[in-house]
């Protein structure tokens, strides 16, 4: 671990400092931000209460919860799920109960002989309106870098495995067009309303890592 | 540039290790940088494109060795400075030394509902798009030492043109400051063998969003 960059370090059960060997480092970090933060405010270029109301927005609304009613809806809606495989953004945005999204969304979909996965080799794009801010294991070098070359050594990181026969199509996040992965309706799942679906949907099932859960996963 | 923030394909990263439960943020001030992230970014002095050439420009192994919203608290900083928003004293003094500058815009609370949603790229067409879904095309090899989206794995490739994203800034454009500069936008899909040759995993496809100018007929 110790070659590893520090992004993985946020992958053990302790919090942020303890990233870092020192105590004292932290409170370094720590008064800088809020060094930056005064001056930005003295000089009149943000205003505090703009940043709180920013962070709760993410800590709080927007995260896969909203993806998820988007597949549940995939899932349940043939007509929808075509709208949306054509044109994601317009599809939801037409929809009026799935919230609003920019341009520039675009759905992908599993099938039993294709798994897509999503990744941004040169930085951290993630489809942050429908999943909220990306994991760190999102933004690390090693997801960043293997996933373009080695998919199924990063899907088993994660305890998936595919058939050897499974196309496995990486999308590489280049431009400001954001992907969402819409899993595989997992089975016995018949005449369950969108609520109920929207339970199975993880957000790594929405990113190409995970799969959506089974019925007797979800804590009914 | 071709630094290290263009990792695709690279080897020795290890394994990918998602943390059970994780929180939005691991400790406060990240969710004061990702929020003064946010609200600088309507101040009018940059966009999107020149933030992410900032941090790519940092050195290596602080690119490396430091946590992903050290980055960009490092890479705020270093535009907040190039374009004379604040003083190197003012960040080491803890406050505001100089007359601030004239900003576009400073988010309210109020208004930050409103402010989150992305705002769209597209812009209206220069020229009629070169390609067409299925044509193939040839990436070239180019090595900017400026930013650009096209990774260095996928340069000098042979891949089949997709989709067509519409009209799009250009980034490589934008940090030159040339303006937006709009180009046509493909996802351009690529064998997994035409990338890492023979070795390459079996099945695999990968597409990058690539803007006009890095492709040519193949």
């Amino acid at each position: 671990m110790a070659t590893e960059p520090r992004d993985h370090e946020h992958a053990h059960d302790h919090d942020h400092g303890d990233a870092h060997p020192h105590g004292s480092e932290l409170t370094e970090q720590q008064a800088r931000v809020r060094a930056l933060e005064t001056v930005l405010t003295e000089k009149g270029y943000i205003d505090p209460a703009a940043l709180d109301r920013i962070v709760e927005a993410f800590e709080t609304r927007i995260g896969p919860h909203i993806g998820a009613r988007i597949v549940a809806k995939a899932w349940a809606d043939p007509q929808f799920r075509k709208r949306l495989l054509e044109d994601a953004t317009a599809a939801i945005n037409a929809d009026g109960t799935l919230g609003r999204v920019s341009d520039h969304l675009i759905a992908v979909e599993n099938t039993p002989r294709r798994r897509n996965m999503i990744v941004c080799t040169l930085c951290s794009c993630y489809p942050w309106e429908v999943l909220g801010l990306p994991p760190v294991w999102y933004k690390s070098a090693a997801y960043r870098s293997r996933s373009v070359i080695d998919p199924r050594g990063v899907l088993k990181d994660f305890g998936v495995a595919l058939a050897a026969e499974t196309e496995v199509r990486i999308w590489d996040s280049t431009a400001e067009t954001r992907f969402i992965v819409i899993p595989m309706r997992p089975a016995g799942t018949d005449g369950w309303d969108e609520e109920q679906l929207a339970e199975l949907v993880t957000r790594d099932s929405m990113v190409g890592t995970g799969e959506a859960l089974r019925p007797n996963e979800v804590r009914r | 540039m071709n630094g290290v923030h263009d990792m695709g394909g690279m080897h020795g990263f290890g394994p990918v290790t998602p943390e059970k439960n994780e929180p939005v943020f691991h400790a406060s001030w990240e969710g004061r940088v990702f929020a003064m992230q946010r609200a600088t970014g309507l101040l009018g002095y940059w966009n999107i494109d020149m933030g992410r050439a900032a941090v790519e420009k940092l050195p290596p192994h602080v690119y490396l060795g430091v946590t992903y919203y050290e980055k960009w608290q490092r890479g705020l900083e270093a535009r907040l400075l190039s374009f004379g928003l604040v003083g190197a004293d003012e960040l080491e003094a803890g406050h505001a030394l100089h007359p601030a500058k004239p900003v576009k815009r400073t988010l309210a609370a109020a208004e930050v509902d409103g402010a989150l949603q992305r705002g769209s790229y597209t812009r209206p067409e220069q020229a009629p798009a070169r390609f067409k879904p299925g044509a193939q095309v040839h990436t070239r090899n180019i090595n900017p030492t400026s930013h650009t989206r096209l990774p260095r794995y996928a340069r000098d490739r042979v891949g089949m043109i997709e989709a067509i994203r519409g009209c799009h800034v250009f980034p490589d454009s934008v940090v030159l400051g040339k303006g937006e500069d709009p180009q046509w936008l493909y996802t351009v899909v690529f064998d997994g063998k035409e990338l890492w040759g023979e070795q390459a995993a079996p099945g695999l496809k990968v597409s990058i969003e690539a803007f006009e100018p890095y492709l040519e007929p193949a």
